[in-house]
């Protein structure tokens, strides 16, 4: 298919009369506006019984916008919603789960000291007996193949387990349409394909699932249609499992999606920049993943990536290897000298650079501007920010401009504080910061998350030619196709081990999804 | 009709400036409401609160005299509270920086010479800083709440004045009246500008210049910024939060004992059982109605002081209790509190009808 065509077609399209007499959902005309920013503007769309439908979109596009007025969250500015081909007003949530619309959030909104049964209790308008809750837990989460086991301890619980407790909360309330913001986001592939055969299942008994995800892959395997939004407006209506991926990209963002390829040209590679050796540490909290002997050489001109699920103990890697937690000296070295104990000034002044998972908060300050928030990690690094004490805003001012431009960072003025900025655009900063730099090692966590197609290809770029100029890059991620499109080695995390770094080309999804469940296999199943 | 306060994507510049104005405007309005509910004219007691003791030398001096001390105290407390630690002790710090600062006077007043005022605001800055460093220490090393234990230390340090002066330092030749012996002429600081002022006051000014500066230009400004609204970025920039609350502290206490010894050796001239009518406590609200910038401080302190001269004014003449002035103040931190959110929220006002429960909330 062209893209010219289709970018043409995708303006001037006529919605099709989906709706009928299975119309659940009918949403005609919704209009949402923030300050002078059109969220959503005349939105129409479509939702039929036992329907998975799709809604795609980049960041900003209007996704969340939308569903939080379906689910009364939000108070649309204009347009109305049809349910079941009544007009309704859906003034708050409590409305909305009267109607039976349910949803899964993708920050989850569990209370970790109380159990199972505790944390859905609180979520329902009439819990009952808490014996009688939590055998209608266990038989509808088993019903569903989503087994749960009512009197575990949140806390105790892997994230794919968590996920089914926000699910079987939801369908207590017998929803008619469910909606889902990124659900597999955090899970394993296994768990991914578990939760698909209940989504398949819910279709099948008439329920609809209104389905956001950046995943096109997953998006063609289980979804019936898909909307796509661009800049709050509806710009085509498809059904996914004619498109391939690359087309639905290229609706989303309007334009060819650039592919980045890591694997066509061999790395020449050299000696080991960066090497961990049994790095090992205690949880600091009772939340917290302890690292078991984690040992790594990466190399001069390789990318290489670790994969595992959320809270598996990245964090803690990385806040060894940056220096934010100190260690054993020899356990972590940079071309070869001892730094464990090193703080994270030291480091980069050995030409290491480092970008955090969470953007606002830890790789910047969100109240501070972003040429002060490139002294935060530039002020030791010799980039003449800082002289006799004092901090030359003229000399930061210059570097924010030349990341904007190198990076496509976009703003709605100069210099804004960083809080204002989009996530996808705030990442491509955060981590154009520290590539301009042209750092020896580069440690990544989680470079695209939450970033929309055409920004995640450029990071992606960016990070494979780093290396490709002899820099060692070491990627953190949860993100399996991210992970197989630039790593040229593959290790997984799970529950603070690190398997042994494996050349990508060997490496399967199936194979590194097994090492992702580790062990885990024996708690996750509760049967 | 409902108020929605909606967050704004940036700090508000223009609010930023206007916030304290519109806390002094609430506060003399809630201020005239108590002035008239207790039977006065509330025009003429605000007149005399606010107005009067800038309108005759004598009170314009003494308003210089009280300012002094909050804003060489507030500057401290500033760089505390900016890096988000809570010196609530400062008033300790001013008492025992005093006491240091009057080791020389009071134990060899025979030691006369130009190093005896130098040196006695070198001790009472080395004094000031080690009582502030007792909870820094604590939160450093045992993760205590610097709020409590600075606070705590306050009573112990008047309570280490009051027996001094009662006991071991008591003057005596001073017939058992519990004061230290006069200061002499080489421990008393000189009056300047034809005596409208003390040393101490240009000092003060000095200080809170340099200490602008150095928030505002120096990569150590800067850390200090930076631990105080996002400690975890902080970290990540290679600061440590432990060695800056020891600063911090060290810092506010220092300049808390400089103020102290300040004050006992310019406007006082002995040690007595109280030499603060609260200086410390007074300093918290001047540094947040300043809005944490020594330059803004300078100006929040003469308001404040102002509030003890009109306190007095309003006194004498209307026979108003002298705890208005407390009560003011303790407003005018409420509102400079409350007005900050406008910085970051702005106020909208909504008109619904028909509709129920809260939409913002998921």
């Amino acid at each position: 298919m062209s893209d010219n065509s289709l970018s043409q077609n995708g303006n001037s399209m006529v919605q099709q009369p989906r709706s009928g007499k299975d119309t659940l959902l009918d949403a005609r005309g919704l209009t949402k506006r923030f300050g002078d920013i059109l969220a959503n503007d005349r939105v129409d769309l479509v939702i039929n019984k036992g329907e998975i439908h799709a809604l795609l979109g980049e960041n900003g596009a209007g996704k969340s916008t939308l569903v939080k007025m379906f689910y009364g969250s939000l108070e649309p500015d204009g347009g109305d919603i049809l349910w079941q081909g009544t007009p309704v007003t859906i003034g708050n949530p409590a409305a909305a789960r009267e109607l039976g619309i349910g949803m899964v959030f993708q920050h989850f909104s569990l209370f970790e000291a109380l159990s199972v049964v505790e944390n859905i209790a609180l979520a329902l308008p009439n819990p009952g007996r808490m014996t009688e809750l939590a055998k209608r837990i266990e038989n509808v989460s088993r019903d569903y193949g989503l087994p749960l086991n009512p009197a575990d301890i949140v806390a105790d619980l892997p994230v794919g387990i968590r996920q089914r407790i926000e699910i079987v909360r939801c369908l207590l309330q017998e929803p008619q349409l469910i909606i889902m913001d990124e659900p597999t986001s955090v899970l394993t592939p296994q768990e991914a394909d578990q939760l698909f055969l209940t989504l398949d299942r819910l279709a099948n008994e008439g329920c609809a699932v209104l389905y956001i995800s950046h995943r096109l892959e997953e998006v063609k395997r289980i979804c019936h249609h898909a909307t796509i939004l661009r800049h709050g407006q509806v710009v085509r209506e498809c059904d996914p499992t004619k498109e391939t991926p690359a087309s639905l990209a290229s609706m989303m963002v309007g334009a060819d999606v650039a592919s980045v390829s890591a694997s066509e040209q061999k790395p020449q590679v050299g000696d080991v920049r960066l090497g961990l050796n049994g790095l090992s540490a205690k949880a600091a909290t009772p939340f917290a993943t302890a690292l078991n002997s984690i040992s790594l050489d990466l190399r001069a001109g390789e990318v290489v990536a670790i994969a595992g699920v959320a809270g598996n103990g990245q964090g803690e890697l990385f806040d060894a290897i940056s220096g934010e937690m100190p260690v054993e000296a020899s356990m972590v070295q940079v071309d070869g000298k001892a730094c464990g104990k090193k703080n994270i000034t030291w480091r980069r002044r050995q030409n290491a650079a480092f970008v955090p998972e969470e953007r606002l908060g830890h790789g910047a300050v969100p109240g501070m501007k972003l040429s002060q928030n490139i002294v935060l990690t530039r002020h030791s690094t010799g980039d003449k920010l800082v002289g006799n004490g004092f901090v030359s805003n003229a000399q930061a001012g210059d570097m924010e401009k030349r990341i904007k431009q190198n990076f496509d960072v976009r703003m709605s003025h100069d210099d804004p504080e960083a809080r204002s900025l989009s996530g996808g655009n705030l990442q491509k900063f955060v981590v154009g910061r520290e590539l301009d730099r042209k750092p020896g090692v580069l440690v990544v966590n989680q470079p695209t998350w939450g970033v929309d197609a055409g920004a995640a290809a450029l990071i992606r770029q960016a990070l494979i030619d780093l290396a490709r100029e002899g820099s060692a890059v070491l990627v953190i991620s949860q993100d399996l196709d991210e992970i197989f499109e630039i790593a040229d080695r593959i290790a997984v995390i799970s529950r603070g081990f690190l398997s042994e770094a494996e050349p990508a080309e060997d490496m399967t999804r199936e194979r590194v999804g097994l090492l992702m469940a580790g062990g885990a296999e024996a708690q996750g199943e509760v049967a | 009709m409902r108020i929605e306060l909606v967050k704004r994507k940036e700090h508000s510049q223009l609010m930023a400036m206007l916030s304290p104005l519109i806390a002094v405007a609430l506060t003399a309005l809630a201020a005239g409401i108590i002035f008239s509910i207790s039977g006065h004219n509330p025009l003429v007691a605000l007149y005399k609160f606010f107005i009067e003791p800038l309108t005759q030398q004598w009170s314009f001096e003494a308003t210089i005299d009280k300012a002094t001390p909050l804003i060489l105290i507030a500057c401290g407390l500033s760089v505390c509270y900016l890096s988000n630690n809570w010196n609530i002790g400062a008033e300790g710090q001013f008492v025992i920086g005093a006491l240091f600062g009057s080791i020389l006077p009071v134990l060899f007043p025979s030691f006369e010479n130009a190093a005896t005022l130098p040196l006695m605001l070198i001790f009472g800055a080395i004094g000031g800083a080690l009582w502030a460093l007792v909870p820094a220490l604590l939160k450093t090393r045992f993760n205590t709440n610097e709020i409590l234990t600075s606070l705590m230390l306050v009573y112990v340090a008047s309570l280490i004045l009051d027996y001094l002066v009662r006991g071991p330092w008591r003057d005596p030749d001073g017939y058992n009246f519990p004061e230290s012996r006069i200061f002499s002429d080489a421990a008393t600081l000189p009056e300047v500008f034809g005596g409208a002022m003390s040393l101490s006051a240009p000092i003060t000014v000095l200080i809170a210049i340099i200490l602008a500066i150095v928030l505002a230009k120096t990569l150590k400004g800067f850390e200090i910024r930076v631990m105080g609204e996002s400690p975890r970025a902080g970290g990540f920039a290679g600061f440590s939060a432990k060695g800056l609350t020891l600063f911090s502290f060290a810092l506010a206490g220092g300049l808390a004992g400089l103020a102290g010894t300040m004050e006992v050796s310019g406007a006082l001239n002995q040690l007595l059982p109280s030499i603060s009518p609260g200086y410390g406590f007074t300093a918290i609200i001047v540094a947040f109605l300043g809005r944490l910038n020594p330059i803004g401080i300078i100006i929040a302190g003469f308001v404040l002081a102002l509030s003890y001269i009109g306190g007095e004014g309003v006194q004498s003449a209307m026979g108003v209790t002298n705890e208005i002035a407390s009560v003011i103040q303790g407003l005018l931190l409420f509102f400079v509190l409350a007005c900050d959110t406008l910085i970051l929220y702005r106020i909208r006002f909504v008109s619904r009808h028909g509709s129920q429960g809260e939409a913002s909330h998921v």
